[in-house]
């Protein structure tokens, strides 16, 4: 235990030294409180058309426009992490195989998994740090809002981001650990974040077998269920199924550069 | 201390170690000699459960390199040959961090750290970052790394590589001040080093261990007699009779009865050391009447010794021993 906290401790020290976290929280940040503000006023706009409206004839829709604005806000996240995710995981392996560092790795009397987990977890954490400063465009929305919004589905949008990001840098970390090279790393990590998200497109709406299984195996669609404020069982098992393979394969490739020498 | 046994270890069809076997024991300090690709890194990498062998077993105070790995390399302390640093940590840190990893309790952390950086020299560059550190620095920062948890068993890659004269003679006393406490293996492809620092040799070439022995044996063995490679065209019997009488020659052997056909022979003259007989043995061989082809001295010194040990020879004479 104590050597996995060593761990995690150093792949934070890593994060916070090297411009990596700056670049990608201040990035994420700025994608991310640019949409959130573009979401709120064209659904503020919308729901002023529609009180306008309700004046004119007597009859409209209720509108929940925080409701509104967080489906697609955490919709966007959920899209967003897909970019930030694979600058996050790179450099987990890929940098320690190419400095040599994995050598005093795995000549130390670590267990792979604490390798694994503490690399991971610190992965987590920064995607949760990043997350952070999001919870004042939630204060906004709970300072401005009449009633106040149900916070459960902000704790289940949030939930969902974070689920994931897991699951996202599980897969992350697994590719990295193939390479040696960063930039194969991020490119085959995002390759891969696509095809889970697109994976679904061609069997849309087909009805066939095949079509339920890639919908199934779609990263986002299940995603969506968080945004709406669902815990889904499915997507719970999923995507905890997702972590568990991506943790599982990254020990395998840890074993078998014991094997090969890498 | 460390029992090695018939190991051998293949990447695919080439094999780097070829079933080579040979024993530490505590306290001792082994050196590894031998020409770049001769398997050196191989045998460290199992010893340090980096690599599994393909047949073959070792043994690290008592424990299995395979099947205890963890109880192993938590008595191991290992310099890969590129010294595997953090370069955007500081040398305190990165200390640090290496004595967590290598689960040295929290309340001792501190004091080992810092013995670490003394015995290495580094204690005014703590708080530099790694990367900021000139080769030689970086070198002994990677040996404060093999040193932090103060390991029984310490296995260099080639520890000097990098470092300039001051720095090596600095880091071989270092060595040679840890050897009794604990048991060392290095590595190099530098003769004097071996000599300077090793207790016993390791001479290995191809996968295969050439020689093993004391150092001083070895030397011992060469230094104790100068040679004389002569090639003379006459009667072997005849001639090594006049050779063996010259005052001084110790003794006389053909090595190949001809070497060109022609009736020519190649001989060896162990001589006194300390006498430069070259002159008296061409005046006796001329003066016979016998022709002189070749005439030269053949002493040995332990780089010669080396190469012979390691370059392939098609006679395959029996190494020293």
């Amino acid at each position: 235990m104590r050597t996995l906290y060593a761990i995690y401790r150093k792949e934070m020290g890593h994060y916070f030294v090297s411009p990596i976290a700056y670049a990608v929280v201040g990035v994420f940040l700025v994608i991310s409180g640019f949409f959130f503000y573009q979401i709120l006023v064209i659904y503020i706009e919308q729901s002023f058309q529609a009180t306008m409206q309700m004046a004119r004839f007597g009859s409209a829709p209720d509108m929940d426009v925080p409701g509104l604005v967080n489906r697609n806000f955490f919709g966007l996240l959920g899209t967003v992490a897909l970019f930030v995710v694979p600058m996050l995981t790179m450099g987990l392996y890929a940098e320690e195989k190419k400095r040599g560092t994995m050598e005093l790795l795995l000549t130390s009397p670590l267990r792979d998994v604490h390798v694994v987990l503490g690399k991971f977890l610190a992965s987590l954490s920064l995607f949760a740090i990043m997350l952070l400063p999001t919870l004042t465009y939630q204060l906004v929305l709970f300072l401005k809002s009449e009633p106040l919004p149900p916070w459960r589905l902000v704790l289940v949008g949030y939930g969902g981001v974070l689920l994931l990001g897991a699951v996202l840098i599980a897969l992350g970390s697994f590719i990295s650990s193939l390479t040696e090279s960063q930039i194969i790393a991020a490119v085959a990590t995002f390759g891969t974040f696509l095809l889970l998200w697109v994976i679904d497109i061609g069997g849309r709406g087909s009805g066939t077998r095949t079509g339920e299984v890639l919908q199934y195996l779609s990263i986002l669609r299940h995603y969506d269920e968080f945004t709406r404020g669902v815990v889904d069982t499915t997507s719970l098992v999923f995507y905890g199924s997702l972590v568990v393979l991506g943790v599982f394969l990254t020990l395998r490739s840890l074993d078998a550069m014991r094997w090969r020498g890498a | 201390m460390i029992e090695v046994q018939n190991l051998s270890k293949s990447y695919g069809t080439v094999t780097a170690v070829d079933r080579i076997s040979f024993t530490v024991q505590k306290g001792e300090i082994l050196g590894f000699l031998g020409p770049n690709g001769a398997g050196k890194t191989t045998t460290m990498r199992v010893l340090t459960g980096y690599l599994p062998a393909s047949s073959g077993t070792a043994r690290v105070a008592g424990f299995d390199v395979f099947d205890q790995s963890l109880e192993v390399r938590r008595r191991i302390g290992y310099l890969p040959e590129n010294p595997p640093l953090y370069t955007d940590m500081t040398v305190e840190g990165y200390l640090d961090f290496v004595a967590r990893i290598k689960d040295v309790p929290p309340e001792r952390r501190r004091a080992r750290v810092e013995r670490a950086m003394e015995m290495t020299n580094i204690p005014d560059k703590r708080g530099d970052l790694i990367k900021h550190l000139s080769r030689g620095y970086k070198q002994r920062v990677g040996l404060a790394q093999a040193l932090v948890h103060d390991p029984e068993v310490i296995i260099l890659d080639e520890p000097t590589v990098g470092l300039d004269p001051k720095q090596i003679i600095e880091v071989r006393h270092l060595i040679k001040s840890l050897a009794g406490s604990h048991t060392i293996i290095l590595s190099t492809h530098i003769l004097p080093e071996v000599s300077m620092t090793c207790d016993r040799v390791v001479i290995i070439n191809k996968g295969r261990i050439a020689a093993v022995d004391t150092v001083a044996n070895l030397q011992a063995q060469l230094r104790g007699t100068n040679r004389i490679h002569m090639e003379v065209r006459g009667e072997g019997k005849k001639v090594r009779q006049a050779l063996q009488g010259i005052a001084g020659v110790w003794q006389v052997s053909v090595d190949s009865p001809a070497t060109g056909g022609d009736g020519r022979l190649s001989l060896t003259v162990e001589t006194e050391p300390g006498r430069d007989l070259r002159s008296l043995l061409a005046a006796t061989v001329v003066g016979a009447g016998w022709e002189l082809f070749e005439l030269r001295s053949a002493s040995v010194s332990l780089e010669e010794i080396f190469l012979q040990l390691t370059t392939e020879e098609p006679s395959g004479r029996e190494p020293g021993r």
